[in-house]
């Protein structure tokens, strides 16, 4: 059997055959939490539908969305739908924007989670011959064990080495002979600065050759950044901790992430209407979860910005994929009126090759005018003794910003190691507007 | 020999920001680098301090290591005699050479008194100056 495959009848489904499976599963679900679970009854109830309205998969789009605010009126176990007896782990969600959130698991939830992250691991290559070093945070965040487990079901040898300690990390890691790591992007690029700063080369001095990157946003200029400067394979991960934690990822193709589908059914809808996009299109992510029992998902709207590709991707699997998320509905800035995204701001800063790999993005108002203020490190080499050079570099890094934000920014050049770096999740946007 | 004319000058970016300053020149002293001449240049939020310093080539690694960015630039050092004009003279030259001094900064020691100029061509600029008869600075002066 093809080891880049972990479950290659149901990844390879025909299309008809997994819209059949989908509606089905999706069915059943609403079928039973119409029956069982108070908050879901009500809901569909204000809402003037009910199970036999689903007739079809797109059918689906007459159900209400969920949203995070529920998780919230509802915490924390209210929208439970299995006694506690039958919820074997709780996960707190990290709470980016706002009260944390609580997912409970069975059993079959926490078997699930494992499935869908040993296809996705498979689908890169990773396997029984490699040593994955799981720099998630463990704990109540979900990267860290889930990446655990996923690991060590495909076989892998798992180094549980959480967040931190950068050094002793990669001490072990070439100890270890570790071939695959899994973090954040902006844990990632710290490791490689100490990497660099104690003279450590990965392709000469280690066996890592794979980056396992998510749980925060990031955008293709860093992907192509992160593998020139460390000369390892960058893949992007998705999940959140709603849908269970980090689930799906690339595969080989690196085209979009496989949302696996007997698993999820994944939507992109336009965030103001609420409407259902066409394949390709962009808009925001909303999730059924086709086999959760302690926490069920019913279109959640993630809030995740991205399209949902439904071709058949040319590594053979059938479920479809979605694009690099571009953003959040609300990580949205709103500078003088022009919609920024900080993904924007990363993919631009990115394209000038003296821009270091740390920025900061502040937004102040004086009097009635909000003004933007992006810190870049330098990189070192790129450091000229001359004012008038600096200046000009300056400019033209305003002027790369300007090009693709379409907003006058003003940017301030830092040396390197100025910049806050982040261990866990980065937060890069400073707001100091009281709007 | 051109080349003992040509001094190794260190250049170091410094955010500007309450205490950035303070915190290199400590990071100098701590360092053992003792400056001979410098200059700090700015504008709204950073600046670049142009030193002359003992055995730059030792002081350069010595900075680098604790992370701060230094740059290595050769510049040419004009002994300046107590009269007046002897700036004149030697920009005069260069001036006639066609060589652009991007910037210049004066040093008063005990035994000398000078002024470091950065130039486009510093090999040029210092047989030209020479031939013009104008003293220059070794690096073994400082």
């Amino acid at each position: 059997m093809d080891p880049m495959f972990w479950n290659h009848d149901i990844e390879c489904m025909p299309k008809e055959e997994l819209k059949r499976l989908q509606y089905s599963s999706i069915k059943n679900l609403v079928t039973k939490l119409y029956s069982s679970n108070a908050f879901y009854r009500h809901k569909m109830d204000s809402f003037d539908v009910e199970p036999d309205d689903i007739r079809s998969l797109s059918d689906v789009s007459k159900l209400p969305f969920m949203t995070k605010q529920e998780f919230r009126d509802n915490y924390p176990t209210k929208m439970f739908s299995v006694p506690n007896t039958d919820v074997v782990r709780y996960h707190v969600s990290s709470g980016t924007t706002g009260k944390p959130t609580l997912v409970g698991y069975t059993r079959n939830d926490l078997d699930y989670w494992t499935e869908a992250l040993a296809r996705s691991l498979s689908s890169i290559g990773v396997g029984e011959d490699d040593t994955l070093q799981v720099s998630y945070g463990y704990g109540l965040f979900t990267g860290g064990l889930g990446l655990h487990y996923g690991a060590e079901r495909v076989g892998a040898t798992v180094l549980p080495a959480s967040t931190g300690s950068t050094e002793r990390q990669l001490e072990l890691m070439q100890d270890l002979d570790v071939t695959v790591i899994a973090c954040t992007p902006s844990y990632f690029i710290h490791m490689i600065d100490v990497a660099k700063d104690i003279g450590i080369d990965f392709l000469r001095d280690t066996k890592l050759r794979k980056a396992v990157l998510g749980a925060e946003p990031w955008s293709e200029g860093m992907r192509k950044r992160i593998e020139e400067y460390s000369g390892v394979r960058a893949y992007d991960i998705y999940g959140t901790s709603e849908l269970a934690g980090p689930m799906f990822t690339e595969c080989e193709e690196r085209n979009g992430i496989h949302i696996c589908g007997d698993i999820a059914y994944m939507e992109a809808i336009d965030p103001q209407s609420g409407e259902v996009l066409e394949p390709g299109e962009k808009g925001e992510l909303v999730v059924t979860m086709l086999k959760k029992e302690a926490f069920p998902l019913v279109r959640y709207r993630i809030r995740d910005l991205s399209a949902v590709c439904d071709d058949v991707c040319p590594c053979g699997r059938s479920s479809p994929r979605i694009s690099r998320i571009s953003g959040r509905s609300d990580d949205m800035l709103i500078v003088r009126g022009i919609n920024v995204f900080p993904s924007q701001i990363e993919y631009a800063l990115m394209q000038v090759p003296q821009v270091g790999n740390q920025y900061m993005i502040q937004v102040t108002r004086e009097g009635a005018l909000d003004n933007m203020v992006v810190q870049v490190e330098i990189k070192p080499e790129s450091f000229s003794d001359k004012v008038e050079d600096m200046i000009l570099l300056r400019s033209h890094i305003e002027s790369e910003l300007k090009k693709y934000l379409n907003l006058g920014v003003h940017v301030e050049l830092k040396a390197p190691g100025e910049l806050p770096r982040f261990d866990g999740k980065a937060s890069r946007v400073k707001d100091k507007r009281s709007l | 020999m051109p080349e003992q004319n040509v001094i190794i000058q260190l250049s170091i970016f410094v955010n500007n920001e309450p205490g950035r300053l303070a915190a290199i020149a400590r990071t100098l002293k701590e360092s053992n680098v003792n400056m001979k001449a410098f200059n700090l240049a700015e504008s709204a939020e950073f600046g670049i301090l142009r030193a002359i310093v003992d055995d730059p080539e030792e002081s350069f690694e010595k900075i680098r290591q604790k992370g701060i960015i230094v740059k290595k630039t050769q510049v040419i050092g004009i002994v300046i005699n107590d009269a007046p004009g002897s700036l004149f003279e030697a920009a005069d030259v260069c001036g006639r050479e066609g060589i652009n001094i991007e910037y210049g900064y004066a040093y008063a020691g005990k035994n000398l008194s000078a002024f470091f100029i950065r130039v486009d061509e510093p090999l040029r600029a210092v047989e030209a100056l020479k031939k013009a008869g104008i003293e220059l600075v070794k690096g073994t002066d400082i």
